[in-house]
């Protein structure tokens, strides 16, 4: 399998001198071509900030970071967002729609600021729409449809420029869990059936669930790591229930 | 002292907001001051006792305008400030949730517009002060006036009249606040951040239908400008402003819908970098704008008509002012009067008047105390003779019906002047007319004014030929003679006809005209002689100097005071509007653009993170604004091509318009000062929406 992602004993500090505060501290991991990972912890563990880190919006104090090869940590300024906007999507719990745009328009954005025909445009977001039930919506603004449906355009935007990686930053956060559940699915689609390689970032077991492979993370450090491996689903939720007992404090009253 | 504190920090805070704001209020307060002050610049000028009437005369009108300036000045800070208030509703609802009552907040806000208000009045001050030594050099430019004995001026008239209106400004603004905030609700002010602004859709059909109502509204208001509109009538201006105020208004409610939809149809240019992302931005900021666009839009239109009008009234005067008075004087007085006979408004001529027609004008001249041949190098006499049978209604009787339609209300019946052809010669020199000849049979009609010029010209055309005792004369040429035999600061010659010596019996003489050069060649000698002919002018009603009756005089030293005075006050009152409109506007537009900055923070945040680069946002965002700013401008610019044209036939009395270098000096004028507040906004939302 080929490596999308290398994460090389990576460290961020905040603060200034006399009053530091490790957010990273020395985490290292891969991430291999059609895998779906997940990444668990409680707030403050540091998982925000590493997603930052990977997805080039924040910069690491030490260590590196490539991706598809690249080490995105020596990119800079147009090269960086050149980087950010062909190789990397992203996915956001307030699913970061623009409200003056139709779902169509948003999904198109992605692919004009690539500056793509126009004519392949059409073509690619009907494509993507049909692919992720969304073809009757798309003339909507995003103030007229459900906070699912919203999901689901951001994902579309997410992956229809082929990236390496897909970032997904609690993409359930702002979701009822039927809304939650429907959107996992078309994760697990998106993974399965269209390859895309994705790296979520979540506090929620159930969403966890769906990855195949989950880090956990506390205090900046890699506590634990679980294969859902030939487990089902619901195997697999229990032993993430385990892990996130064992980690203890902080996690326990998310479940 | 807790008030204080909140009320001096949240100002500092809010200073990326406020510093366009901030910045208008100390134009606008500078700009009040300079324009008062007016009265104290004239202390240290020596000037003439005729310019100084003028320049008082200025200074009232333009104090006039104040009145209107501080309403204009004052609805602009009320609606700046209504607008920057309502943006900080979280913040209120955040003291409000913290315990902090109505009355207190309020007291807050007072207290901040107090500061805002102190502050902007002083520096505003400060810098009307200074700059109206710099206004001190243009007024004496502008009246040709000595300035040789420079002094610091300070008007305190107008520091009290700055601090006295902008008090009541700010008052107002006061009173306005603590009654917004009396109405508020904590549970608005906490979710009002939340509160997407809604996003009215029109049905594009709606907008296209509307959108070519609106231009069909402002066509037929152009139409109506510009055929309508003569100077005899000048009522249909109402309805066609009328007509394009509505149709101003439907053309933004229409325009972004309209726009959108067409530009969405050229794929190759709405799928291009983030065109999209612009033109809804733009879309969903004309749609919650409308009337403020409106109201840009027709205080551009103003400015453009105010300012280029009196740019070109001040150059027309200036510059015809050369050709018009070639000679130093013209005294013309009514002689051949009949005891009892009409006066030409009221009442009717006296024995006495009678008795002092019959002397001439060097005699009544020389009786007054002028030499008559020591003080003029040059003195020809000639005169004006009428007859009953040529009446202005026989000048026009081939267009007779056009001219009884267009000009109801003119009279028709009084006699045209003539003159005779010899004495026509004698003065052409002096005037720098072109020498004529006639045939026995022939006349020439002299006009330079060019309304009627126009007309005559018509009549002539269409087979024009004129009866004197019995005989019958022809025209000589096709068209009026450009020519005049008085001098006057613009054309106003309105019509003689030049006839043959022998057509005119002498009885028929009802003007004698002396026309004048002064002895000497040194402005000091001539302004001695013209000291005693000014003199006159004050002797003229007094009862024993009867012998003066009937005489006027026209002086080019009068008629230069005169016109300059009247181009300087027409330059300041369109300086004075048309800065204080172009700064109103220009503010609307900045505040609105820089408040949506903030708000579109998030949404350029998002455009990063899908990955544009700042090369492409801040492309975004100039195009965004630039548009922004360039629609009502466009808009002005079009309403401005008939205004100009309306204004140069109302203004036609001061002579043919120099349209070219007063629309270029308006053109230069709008982006100076729209230019730089639209630069101000680009980099101040630059610097708002860059990523911390």
């Amino acid at each position: 399998m080929e490596k999308i992602l290398e994460v090389k004993q990576i460290e961020k500090y905040y603060g200034n001198k006399g009053n530091i505060t490790k957010a990273i501290d020395n985490i290292s991991f891969t991430v291999e071509s059609g895998e779906f990972v997940g990444i668990m912890g409680a707030s403050g563990s540091g998982k925000t900030t590493l997603l930052n880190c990977i997805s080039t919006i924040d910069r690491v104090t030490a260590g590196n970071i490539y991706i598809n090869n690249q080490d995105i940590t020596k990119l800079k300024g147009n090269k960086l967002n050149q980087f950010r906007r062909e190789e990397l999507g992203f996915i956001f719990q307030d699913f970061n729609l623009l409200d003056t745009l139709t779902c169509y328009e948003n999904i198109a954005l992605a692919l004009t600021i690539q500056k793509v025909n126009p004519k392949e445009i059409k073509k690619r977001v009907e494509e993507i729409a049909d692919k992720l039930g969304i073809k009757e919506i798309l003339k909507k603004y995003p103030y007229q449809i459900s906070g699912g449906q919203k999901q689901r355009i951001a994902s579309s935007r997410a992956i229809i420029t082929n990236p390496k990686l897909v970032l997904a930053d609690e993409p359930t956060g702002a979701l009822d869990s039927k809304s939650a559940r429907q959107l996992l699915e078309n994760f697990e689609y998106l993974n399965k059936t269209l390859g895309a390689t994705i790296l979520m970032v979540t506090h929620d077991a159930f969403t966890a669930s769906y990855a195949s492979r989950i880090l956990f993370i506390k205090d900046g450090k890699i506590f634990n790591e679980l294969k859902r491996g030939s487990n089902t689903r619901k195997e697999f939720f229990s032993k993430i229930i385990e892990v996130v007992t064992l980690l203890g404090g902080e996690l326990n009253d998310v479940i | 002292m807790m008030s204080f504190k909140l009320a001096f920090k949240s100002m500092k805070k809010n200073m990326k907001d406020y510093v366009i704001y901030f910045l208008t209020l100390v134009l606008g307060v500078a700009i009040f001051y300079i324009f008062n002050s007016m009265d104290s610049q004239q202390a240290m000028m020596k000037m003439s006792e005729s310019k100084q009437q003028i320049m008082d005369l200025m200074t009232q009108v333009l104090g006039g305008v104040s009145v209107f300036i501080s309403f204009v000045l004052g609805f602009l800070i009320v609606y700046a400030n209504n607008f920057l208030i309502k943006r900080r509703k979280k913040e209120f609802g955040l003291y409000m949730l913290l315990g902090m009552g109505k009355g207190k907040i309020s007291k807050i806000l007072l207290l901040e517009t107090l500061l805002v208000g102190i502050f902007s009045l002083a520096i505003g001050l400060v810098i009307g002060i200074f700059a109206s030594q710099l206004m001190s050099i243009l007024v004496s430019k502008m009246f040709e006036a000595d300035m040789s004995n420079y002094q610091f001026i300070f008007s305190q008239d107008a520091l009290i009249k700055t601090l006295v209106y902008f008090a009541i400004i700010y008052l107002c603004v006061m009173v306005i606040n603590v009654f917004a905030t009396s109405k508020y609700k904590l549970i608005d002010l906490i979710t009002a951040k939340n509160k997407n602004e809604k996003i009215k859709i029109k049905s594009p059909i709606i907008s296209v239908i509307i959108f070519i109502l609106s231009i069909g509204i402002l066509g037929s208001a152009y139409y109506l400008a510009i055929t309508k509109i003569t100077q005899a009538d000048i009522l249909p201006i109402f309805l066609a402003i009328g007509l394009g105020c509505i149709g101003t208004f439907l053309f933004f409610y229409s325009l972004s819908g309209f726009m959108l939809k067409i530009i969405q149809t050229r794929k190759k240019i709405y799928q291009k970098d983030l065109n999209m992302f612009v033109l809804r931005q733009i879309d969903s900021k004309i749609n919650t704008t409308v009337f403020s666009m409106s109201v840009i839009c027709v205080l551009l239109f103003l400015t453009i008509c105010i300012f280029s009008s009196a740019m070109s009234i001040n150059n027309t005067l200036t510059t015809q002012l050369k050709t018009y008075t070639p000679i130093d004087a013209t005294f013309n007085k009514r002689v051949n009067i009949a005891e009892g006979e009409k006066k030409p408004y009221t009442g009717t001529y006296s024995k006495q008047e009678a008795e002092n027609a019959k002397i001439s004008i060097k005699d009544s001249l020389q009786q007054a105390g002028i030499d008559v041949n020591q003080d003029f190098s040059e003195a020809i006499t000639t005169y004006v003779y009428t007859t009953d049978t040529l009446k202005q209604i026989d000048s026009f009787k081939p267009i007779e019906a056009k001219i009884k339609k267009d000009y109801s209300a003119v009279d028709l019946t009084s006699k045209e002047p003539i003159m005779k052809l010899s004495e026509y010669n004698k003065i052409a020199p002096l005037y720098g007319n072109e020498p004529l000849t006639l045939k026995d049979n022939e006349f020439v009609v002299i006009c330079n004014y060019d309304e009627i010029k126009n007309l005559r010209n018509e009549a002539l055309q269409k087979g024009l030929t004129i009866e004197i005792n019995g005989k019958t004369y022809v025209p000589k040429k096709l068209e009026c003679q450009n020519a005049f035999y008085s001098i006057s600061a613009q054309p106003m010659e309105a019509g003689t006809y030049i006839l043959p010596d022998d057509a005119l019996p002498e009885e028929g003489k009802t003007l004698e005209y002396l026309h004048v050069n002064y002895q000497g060649t040194t402005p000091q000698e001539k302004a001695k002689i013209e000291q005693k002919i000014a003199n006159l002018s004050d002797r003229n009603g007094a009862a024993n100097e009867i012998t003066l009756s009937n005489l006027s005089a026209y002086t080019r030293t009068s008629i230069y005071d005169a016109s300059k005075g009247l181009a300087a006050t027409v330059t300041f009152i369109g300086l004075y509007l048309g800065i204080v409109f172009l700064i109103s506007s220009s503010a609307i537009l900045a505040l609105k653009e820089l408040s949506e900055s903030s708000d579109n923070k998030e949404r350029y945040k998002i455009l990063r993170k899908i990955g544009a680069d700042e090369k492409m946002i801040n492309k975004a965002l100039f195009k965004q604004i630039g548009i922004f700013y360039l629609i009502p401008l466009s808009l002005a610019v079009v309403h401005s091509i008939f205004g100009i044209k309306v204004c140069s036939i109302i203004l036609a009395m001061f002579g043919k318009q120099d349209l070219v270098t007063s629309i270029a000096i308006t053109a230069g004028f709008i982006v100076l000062i729209y230019g730089a507040y639209f630069l101000a906004t680009y980099y101040g939302s630059k610097a708002i929406i860059k990523e911390e």
